[in-house]
C-alpha cells in the first residue's frame, strides 16, 4: 500500500484508562492503516482493545477515565487527535461513521427512526426539512426498508431491520470511512448473512472504506482485504487476508484458527487456546501472550518481542516469526538467537 | 390508549373501596362515642342514647359501613362536629389550598432536582457532583417539619423577608413550598443522576455522538428523554408525598389546608373530618398515579404501542 | 504433620483462601467511606440508646426552674429547655426511643412483609391477588395519614406508634420480596430442589429467602431511618410519644413555641433526627453497593 492511498493511518497509539483501581492499558503502541475503498478486519477476543481503538478514532471515548497517552491518527493526512472538538463533530457522521454492536440498543427508543436518520443528515447538510425526509426515505429504501416506515419507532423493527436502519443512518452522509463494531454479532445467523451482504454492496456502491471489528473469522474471510489480530491491547499479527489465512505465524492467530471446526476433515481436533486473556490492568511482562502460549520460553517472559515484517506488509509480533524463505510455514522449528 | 385509561380507572374502584373500608374500620375502633363528643361532656345519658339511635350508631358494623359508602357516593361525608357544616363543604374550602401548595412544591422540587441531577450526571465525580450529592443526601435526611421551623426562623423571624404563617398571597407559599420541596428535590436529584448515568452509557448515546451531534444536544435530546422515563414515576410519587407532607407543613405555617384541618380534627376527636380528609387525599393520590402512568406511556413509545 | 509438609516441599502450597460471602460483603462495605461514616453515626446513636444512664449527665425528666432555656454552656453542652431539663440528656434518652421504634417497627414490617410477599410470589393465583390488592390499598394512603389513622384508633404511646409505623411499612417489603420470589420461583435450582422432593416450606426457607435477602436488607436499613422520621413526625403533631418522655419529635414540637427566644430547643433535636436518618441512608447505599457490585458505579 503506497503512502498516498492511505485513508487512515494510526501510528503508535497508546490509550489507557486511569481509574481508582489502577491503570488499564487498553491499547498500546498500535499501528494500523486502511487504504481507500479497502476493508480492514480487526479481530480479537472481547476486551482486546478493538472497540477502544475505533472509539479513539472517532474521539468518542469518555475522557475521564480514558487517556490518550501517545500516538497520531492520520485521516486523509490530518491528525485527528489534534482536531478541536468542533472540528471532530464535522468529521463524525459525515466523513467517518460508526455502527455499534447491538442494534437493539444503538437506536434511541424514544425517537422515530426517521428522526434519527434525519438528525444525521441535518447535522452535516444544510437541507430543508422536506429534503431531509426525502433523503432519509431514500436511505431506508437503499437498505431494503420501505420508506413509509420512517415514522415508526425502533421497537417496531426486528433486530436485522434495526441494523439496516443503523446502516442507513451511518451511510446517510456518504462517509469515506465506516467503522462497524461487530455489526452482526447480535443477529441470527441467516440475518447476519443478509446484513453482511448489504454492507458489502453499499461499501462498493459508495466506495467507502471499512473497518470491521469481529471475532468471527468466517466474516473476515468473506469481506476483508486486510486483517489485524489484536491481543491484550496490541496488534500481534497484521497482513493481507492471504497472509493471515494461509501463512499465519503468530501462535495466537494459529490458535484462533484451530478453534474453528473444520467441515471437511473429521480427524482434526479442536484445540482451544488455554487460559483467559490477562487482566488488562495487570498485564504479564514480556510478550503478553506468553502465559497462554504453548511455545513460550524464558525470553518471552522478560522481553517484549518486536514486530517483524516477515514478508511485505505482513507483520508478526513474536520471537518465532521468521521471514519466509521456503521453510515449512508457520511452525517455529528452533529458538531464534 | 383509551382502553388502557379506562381499564386503569376501573382498577381504581376496588382500591378506593378498600380505602373506605380501612378508613371506616379505623374510625369504628377509635375510642370515644361520637354522640357524646357532639353533645359534649355535660349531656345527659338519655340525650346521648337518643342521638346514638338517630345516627344509627347502635347498628352492626356492616350495616354502618354500607350506609357510610352509600352516603359517600352521594357526596355526604357526614357533619363536622366542630362547625356543624357538612364535611364535604369543609373539604371543598380547604382542598384547593393543599393542592396549590403541593403543586407549587412539586414544581420547585422538579426544577431543583432535575437540574442538579442532570448537571451532576454530565459532570460525574466533579466537585459540583460531590457537593450536589452531599446536599441531596442531607436534604433527604432532614425532617421537613424541622426544616420548616429553620426556614421560618431565618427568613421570617430574623430577616423578616417572608411571612411566617397564613396563606393570603404568593409570598406565603414560598417557605412552605421550599419546606415540602427540599426532600423531594433531593430524591429527584439522586434519581435523575443515576438514571442519566445509566442512559449515558447506552449505545444509542455513542451513536448520537458518532453522528457528530453536540454534547449538549446528546444530553438533552437523546439522554434526557430516556432518563425521564423512571424519573416521571418518581415525580408522581413525590406529588403523593407532598399531599401527605402537607399535614405537617400546613400545621407549621398555619395554612388552612386539608392537612392542618385533619390534625386539628384529630386533636378534637372530630372524626368525620379525618375520615373525609384521608379519603380525599387517597383519591387524589390515585388520580395522580393514573396521570403518571398515562404520561409514562406517552413518553415511552414502547408502552404506548402495547395499548393501541 | 503440617510443619513437616512445609519443610519438605520447596515451594509453599498455593493457599486458596476461601472467603465467605459475608466477609466479601464486609470488605466491599468497608471500602466505602460514606457507608463507614453512616455506620459510625449509627453506632454512636445505638450506644446512646444502650448506655443512656451512663452517658447522659442529667436526669432527662428532672425539671429545674432555676435554669430555664439556657443556651449551651459548660454545664449543659446543648443548653436547657423550657422546663430547665438538660437537652443533651434528653437527646441521649431520646435515642433509646427512636432506636427502639426504628428497629421494632422495621422488624414488624420485615416479618409481616416477608411472609406475605413469599406467599404471594410463591403461590400466585387468588391468594396473591387478594394480598396484593390489600397492599395496593395500604399504599394508596400516604404513610403519615395511615400512621395518624392507626394511632388515632389505637391511642398514642410507644407500642401503638411502633405498630402503626410497622404496618405502614409492610407494603414495601411485601412488594420487594414478592418480585424477587417470582423471579426465583422458576429457576432451575428451585426446580431441582423440588424434583429432589423438598417441601414448599423447605424451599422457601432454604432457597428463596436467602436469595432474596439482598434487596430486603437494603430496604430494612433505609426503613430504620424513615421509621425514626415517621415516629418524630407523629410526636411532632402530638400523636406519638407524649411528654414528658424525651422524644426528638416531641422536643421539636414544644421547642417550636420558643423558636425566636431559644432556637437551640429545636436545633439540636432536629439535628439528631437528621443524623439518624442520614446514617441509615448512607448505610443503605453502602450495603446496596456491597451486596450487588454490579450496580456500583
Amino acid at each position: 500500500m503506497s503512502q498516498q492511498e492511505k485513508l487512515l493511518e494510526i501510528k503508535n497509539l497508546t490509550v489507557h484508562y486511569e481509574t481508582v483501581d489502577g491503570t488499564v492499558r487498553a491499547v498500546e503502541n498500535l499501528n494500523l492503516s486502511v487504504g481507500a475503498g479497502q476493508t480492514l478486519g480487526l479481530v480479537g477476543e472481547t476486551g482486546a482493545g478493538k472497540t477502544t481503538t475505533v472509539k479513539t478514532i472517532m474521539r468518542i471515548l469518555p475522557v475521564p477515565p480514558s487517556v490518550i497517552k501517545s500516538g497520531e491518527i492520520f485521516f486523509k493526512g490530518e491528525d485527528l487527535l489534534k482536531k478541536t472538538e468542533k472540528e471532530m463533530r464535522s468529521i463524525r457522521g459525515a466523513k467517518i461513521s460508526m455502527i455499534f454492536q447491538d442494534p437493539m440498543t444503538s437506536l434511541n427508543p424514544v425517537l422515530t427512526v426517521g428522526e434519527q436518520i434525519m438528525e444525521a443528515i441535518g447535522l452535516h447538510n444544510r437541507v430543508s426539512k422536506r429534503k431531509a425526509i426525502e433523503l432519509a426515505e431514500e436511505m431506508l429504501e437503499t437498505v431494503g426498508i420501505k420508506g413509509d416506515r420512517l415514522s415508526d419507532y425502533p421497537h417496531q423493527f426486528s433486530g436485522g431491520m434495526k441494523q439496516r436502519v443503523v446502516i442507513a443512518m451511518a451511510l446517510a452522509c456518504n462517509p469515506q470511512l465506516l467503522i462497524a463494531d461487530e455489526p452482526t454479532t447480535a443477529l441470527d445467523v441467516t440475518i447476519q448473512a443478509q446484513v453482511l451482504e448489504l454492507m458489502q454492496r453499499l461499501k462498493r456502491q459508495y466506495k467507502t472504506s471499512l473497518i470491521m471489528i469481529t471475532h468471527d473469522l468466517g466474516i473476515v474471510a468473506e469481506i476483508c482485504d486486510y486483517v489485524a489480530i489484536m491481543y491484550a491491547g496490541q496488534i500481534v499479527e497484521y497482513g493481507s487476508l492471504e497472509d493471515i489465512f494461509l501463512h499465519a505465524q503468530h501462535p495466537y492467530t494459529k490458535g484462533l484458527f484451530s478453534c474453528i471446526p473444520d467441515l471437511y476433515s473429521d480427524d482434526k481436533e479442536l484445540i482451544p487456546i488455554p487460559g483467559l486473556m490477562p487482566d488488562p490492568s495487570n498485564l504479564p511482562s514480556g510478550c503478553r501472550f506468553h502465559t497462554r502460549c504453548q511455545y513460550s520460553f524464558d525470553r518471552c517472559e522478560i522481553q517484549e518481542p518486536p514486530s517483524v515484517e516477515v514478508s511485505p506488509g505482513h507483520h508478526v509480533k513474536c520471537f518465532f516469526a521468521v521471514p519466509e524463505k521456503g521453510e515449512p510455514q508457520g511452525t517455529p522449528l528452533g529458538r531464534p538467537v | 390508549m383509551i382502553r388502557y385509561i379506562l381499564r386503569r380507572i376501573l382498577m381504581m374502584i376496588p382500591v378506593m373501596l378498600g380505602v373506605t373500608l380501612i378508613v371506616f374500620t379505623m374510625m369504628y375502633i377509635t375510642p370515644g362515642d361520637p354522640a357524646q363528643i357532639i353533645l359534649g361532656d355535660n349531656a345527659t345519658p338519655e340525650a346521648v342514647a337518643k342521638l346514638r339511635a338517630e345516627m344509627g350508631l347502635d347498628d352492626p358494623f356492616l350495616v354502618r359501613y354500607f350506609r357510610f359508602v352509600k352516603d359517600l357516593l352521594r357526596g355526604d361525608l357526614g357533619i363536622c362536629y366542630a362547625t356543624k357544616q357538612p364535611v364535604f363543604d369543609r373539604l371543598i374550602q380547604t382542598f384547593p389550598n393543599t393542592v396549590k401548595l403541593a403543586a407549587f412544591a412539586v414544581v420547585v422540587s422538579t426544577i431543583m432536582g432535575l437540574s442538579l441531577g442532570i448537571i451532576s450526571a454530565a459532570k460525574q465525580y466533579s466537585l459540583f457532583d460531590n457537593i450536589a450529592m452531599l446536599l441531596a443526601m442531607m436534604g433527604n435526611a432532614m425532617p421537613n417539619f424541622w426544616q420548616g421551623l429553620l426556614l421560618m426562623l431565618v427568613f421570617s423571624l430574623w430577616l423578616g423577608w417572608l411571612p411566617a404563617s397564613g396563606f393570603s398571597s404568593f409570598k406565603h407559599m414560598i417557605l412552605p413550598a421550599l419546606t415540602m420541596g427540599t426532600s423531594s428535590a433531593a430524591v429527584l436529584a439522586r434519581m435523575t443522576r443515576s438514571s442519566m448515568l445509566e442512559v449515558i452509557r447506552a449505545d444509542y448515546i455513542s451513536t448520537a455522538r458518532a453522528k457528530g451531534q453536540t454534547e449538549f444536544k446528546v444530553i438533552m435530546h437523546h439522554a434526557f428523554r430516556n432518563a425521564m422515563i423512571p424519573v416521571i414515576t418518581t415525580i408522581g410519587l413525590q406529588f403523593g408525598r407532598q399531599l401527605g407532607g402537607a399535614v405537617l407543613t400546613e400545621s407549621i405555617f398555619a395554612i388552612p389546608g386539608v392537612g392542618k384541618m385533619m390534625v386539628d380534627a384529630i386533636k378534637a376527636r372530630n372524626y368525620p373530618v379525618v375520615q373525609g380528609g384521608v379519603l380525599l387525599i387517597a383519591l387524589s393520590l390515585s388520580i395522580v398515579n393514573l396521570v403518571v402512568d398515562i404520561l409514562y406511556a406517552y413518553i415511552d413509545p414502547r408502552i404506548k404501542s402495547q395499548y393501541k | 504433620m503440617g510443619t513437616n509438609l512445609n519443610t519438605v516441599t520447596s515451594k509453599p502450597l498455593p493457599v486458596y483462601k476461601k472467603r465467605s460471602q459475608g466477609a466479601e460483603i464486609w470488605r466491599r462495605f468497608r471500602q466505602n467511606r460514606n457507608a463507614l461514616l453512616g455506620m459510625g453515626i449509627f453506632f454512636i446513636l445505638v450506644s446512646f440508646a444502650l448506655f443512656a444512664e451512663i452517658i447522659a449527665p442529667y436526669d432527662p425528666i428532672q425539671q429545674n426552674y432555676e435554669k430555664i432555656m439556657q443556651p449551651p454552656s459548660r454545664q449543659h453542652i446543648l443548653g436547657t429547655d423550657e422546663l430547665g431539663r438538660d437537652i443533651f440528656s434528653r437527646i441521649v434518652y431520646g435515642a433509646r426511643i427512636s432506636m427502639t421504634v426504628g428497629l421494632i417497627a422495621v422488624g414488624i414490617a420485615f416479618v409481616a412483609g416477608t411472609a406475605l410477599g413469599v406467599i404471594c410470589g410463591y403461590y400466585g393465583g387468588v391468594i396473591d391477588n387478594v394480598i396484593m390488592r390489600f397492599v395496593d390499598i395500604l399504599m394508596a394512603i400516604p404513610a403519615i395519614l395511615l400512621n395518624i389513622s392507626i394511632v388515632a384508633a389505637l391511642g398514642t404511646g410507644l407500642q401503638n406508634v411502633m405498630i402503626a409505623i410497622g404496618v405502614s411499612n409492610v407494603p414495601r417489603f411485601c412488594r420487594i420480596i414478592r418480585a424477587s420470589v417470582m423471579s426465583l420461583r422458576d429457576q432451575e435450582f428451585i426446580e431441582a430442589s423440588r424434583a429432589a422432593g423438598a417441601t414448599d416450606f423447605f424451599i422457601i426457607i432454604d432457597h428463596i429467602i436467602p436469595n432474596s435477602l439482598a434487596p430486603l436488607i437494603v430496604q430494612a436499613t433505609v426503613s430504620v431511618g424513615s421509621s425514626i422520621l415517621q415516629c418524630a413526625s407523629l410526636s411532632f403533631i402530638g400523636l406519638g410519644i407524649v411528654p414528658p418522655t424525651p422524644e426528638w419529635g416531641a422536643m421539636l414540637s414544644t421547642g417550636r413555641d420558643f423558636l425566636r427566644k431559644a432556637p437551640h430547643l429545636t436545633t439540636f433535636p432536629g439535628l439528631a433526627i437528621m443524623a439518624a436518618v442520614y446514617a441509615a441512608n448512607l448505610m443503605g447505599d453502602g450495603l446496596r453497593d456491597a451486596l450487588d457490585p454490579k450496580l456500583k458505579r
